[in-house]
């Protein structure tokens, strides 16, 4: 769904978006409260800033960041588009932002300054979606290992292909130049029978 | 002396450095500290760090986290927690199946309380179809989704008396966990991995006998154990050295990590979906939401013992309202998403036609997103759900409790000994299935 499928903007605005559109003007490039969930778009070069008015303004208080995710929209221009859920502690409300990245620039800032959350979740959007963050302390892969190729959750990962088993080190972690991409058909066994 | 006096006594771990890894630390050991952690340390520093591998294989990492620690001694100095040994690509795999089939997936995530992601999985759905089940579908819900918060606890608390080498207590609570587990079998048909829930409704009704039973379970046996294990470790010694001030985790550093669950709660946020973003019926149901005061260890046990008592209440609260709608409907009639009744499948061609549709295509939300957050036993539990009209979710995300909170576990450790290692991951109740997914 697009941003302009969702756009069915409603006349009477929920109090956090009415409060959020007066305070963010001109940086709010679409919205909606689809099924009551109020969300926002943003630039991506906008995202700490607003994240940082969103924590620290007065009444809306979104202190913790529950979720960031994001979407491939393969056949859009731009491709990605990063999801982040805050939550208020203090007024326990909630506001979805999003905001879109291009795949050949596919780069965000990072809310790691804000929220310390961001950072594993960050790094899973970054192992899933090869989307970075700039100014990430710690921009690894988390749940797959270091050695693998691609990210699995884009569209275009062929999901049928499969790895072979790497001898894991903490450090110095065994160069393995040749990584090997098994058609499917002719899937290898993962070890010697 | 009391309780409050015995705890300024004891010293707490303090961390060398801040947040921002400036060194506040200003005693002498801090200042060796210092000197050994820092790269520019002076040359008769002597540097007796080691680096230690903890897991995944090691019983007490649940078989599937790898910590890698760094001791000055025995007190942690440096950490890297290293997630992901039972990756299994939830999420894509819901890309590529059906709503429906989604829901089996959702009951490995926590094995311990499969119902609560299989409520919150469905309810996400229905969310995007915009309907609201019936009042019985609710009730049913809530009822199961409490009994799966007291076994989810019962696992967790006994998981860490048993790694703290106290096998008694985790014995008596598994025994009622599994009384619980069989009783669960009778209505779901399978111990742990229930898919139980269906988009629009459940699997089948549920029956006043059944919660006769259930309500036995709660007041024979379950409320006994919880006396005798708070009579036999609430004051133990053993467990108060190695639970009390282990694991402190301050309250601004819990929300900025989104931390939540009995974690968050211990550090004393009254912070539950349940209270504050209620869904189902909860804002007809009375019950407190327990919290802590120090952010430790023992403060999580006691949260966990506690909530498994607002737990029986909504039970007991519960149990004259689903008797009262015996007999109504338990779940929508609804042909997009609700599947037509055997026999009419098999004498009539319009039913055929769904049953076809709903099996082959799947229930096909209109297009649209949707999150919805429950309060799972660790935490918030929210599915963020995009749907492109087609019967498969285009993007189905789980925001699991125990991957964030686990983001947060150096908080705790660093300082700590390494022998605190084991019950602050016990506390932290990180279930593998849900936190790797």
């Amino acid at each position: 769904m697009s941003d302009a499928d969702a756009g069915e903007q409603t006349p009477d605005l929920s109090p956090v978006l009415a409060a959020v559109l007066q305070g963010l003007e001109g940086r709010v490039l679409s919205y909606h409260s689809q099924h009551g969930d109020d969300t926002i778009v943003v630039a991506a070069s906008d995202r700490l800033e607003v994240a940082a008015w969103l924590k620290h303004h007065d009444t809306l208080q979104f202190d913790m960041l529950m979720d960031t995710t994001a979407v491939d929209w393969i056949e859009e221009e731009p491709r990605f588009e990063i999801v982040d859920h805050f939550f208020s502690t203090v007024a326990h409300h909630r506001l979805r932002m999003k905001c879109r990245v291009d795949e050949d620039d596919a780069i965000a800032p990072s809310l790691c300054a804000l929220y310390g959350a961001a950072n594993w979740m960050e790094r899973e959007v970054y192992d899933m979606y090869g989307i970075s963050f700039d100014a990430h302390p710690d921009l690894r892969r988390i749940l797959l290992y270091p050695q693998f190729q691609g990210f699995p959750l884009r569209k275009d990962y062929d999901k049928l292909q499969s790895w072979p088993l790497f001898e894991e080190r903490y450090e110095g972690v065994r160069e393995t130049s040749k990584i090997i991409h098994p058609n499917p058909g002719e899937l290898e066994p993962s070890h010697e029978p | 002396m009391n309780l409050e006096q015995a705890l300024e006594k004891l010293s707490l771990p303090r961390l060398p450095y801040d947040q921002g890894g400036t060194f506040v630390d200003t005693s002498e050991e801090g200042v060796r500290m210092r000197r050994i952690f820092t790269k520019d340390a002076p040359a008769d520093a002597v540097d007796d760090r080691m680096l230690i591998n903890i897991g995944p294989s090691h019983p007490a990492m649940h078989g599937t986290i790898r910590m890698v620690v760094e001791l000055d001694g025995e007190m942690i100095v440096g950490l890297d927690v290293i997630p992901g040994y039972l990756h299994r690509g939830f999420e894509k795999e819901c890309e590529n199946h059906t709503y429906h089939q989604g829901i089996p997936y959702t009951d490995r995530l926590n094995y311990c309380s499969p119902l609560i992601n299989n409520f919150a999985w469905v309810e996400t759905v229905e969310k995007l179809f915009s309907v609201d089940v019936p009042r019985r579908t609710h009730l049913c819900r809530m009822y199961l989704a409490e009994l799966s918060r007291i076994t989810d606890h019962l696992t967790a608390i006994a998981a860490g008396f048993m790694e703290l080498g106290a096998m008694t207590p985790m014995l008596w609570m598994i025994e009622v966990r599994d009384w619980y587990w069989e009783h669960l079998n009778h209505l779901t048909g399978a111990r742990m991995t229930q898919s139980y829930a269906r988009v629009g409704g459940a699997a089948r009704d549920m029956w006043d006998s059944w919660l006769d039973r259930a309500m036995e379970i709660h007041e024979k046996e379950m409320i006994r154990v919880l006396k005798d294990v708070h009579a036999l470790v609430d004051t133990n010694r053993i467990f108060i050295d190695r639970m009390r001030g282990v694991g402190v985790v301050k309250q601004e550093d819990a929300i900025s990590y989104g931390v939540t669950g009995p974690v968050l709660r211990s550090t004393g946020v009254g912070l539950d979906c349940r209270k504050y973003t209620p869904y189902n019926l909860y804002d007809e149901v009375d019950f407190d939401v327990p919290i802590g005061k120090y952010g430790d260890n023992f403060d999580r046990y006691f949260v966990r013992m506690r909530e498994m008592e607002e737990s029986f209440k909504i039970c007991r609260q519960l149990d004259p309202m689903i008797r009262a709608t015996t007999g109504d409907a338990w779940r929508l009639e609804d042909t997009r998403m609700t599947l037509p009744p055997k026999e009419e499948v098999y004498s009539n061609i319009q039913a055929l036609m769904n049953h076809f549709k709903l099996i082959m295509e799947g229930p096909r939300p209109p297009k649209g997103e949707a999150y919805h957050a429950v309060e799972g036993a660790n935490g918030e539990l929210g599915f963020y759900i995009v749907s492109d009209g087609t019967g498969m979710p285009y993007k189905a995300r789980c925001r699991p409790p125990s991957f964030i909170n686990m983001g947060s576990i150096h908080l705790q450790l660093l300082g700590s000994q390494v022998a605190d290692i084991v019950p602050i991951f016990g506390q932290i109740n990180m279930i593998g299935g849900e936190c790797d997914r």
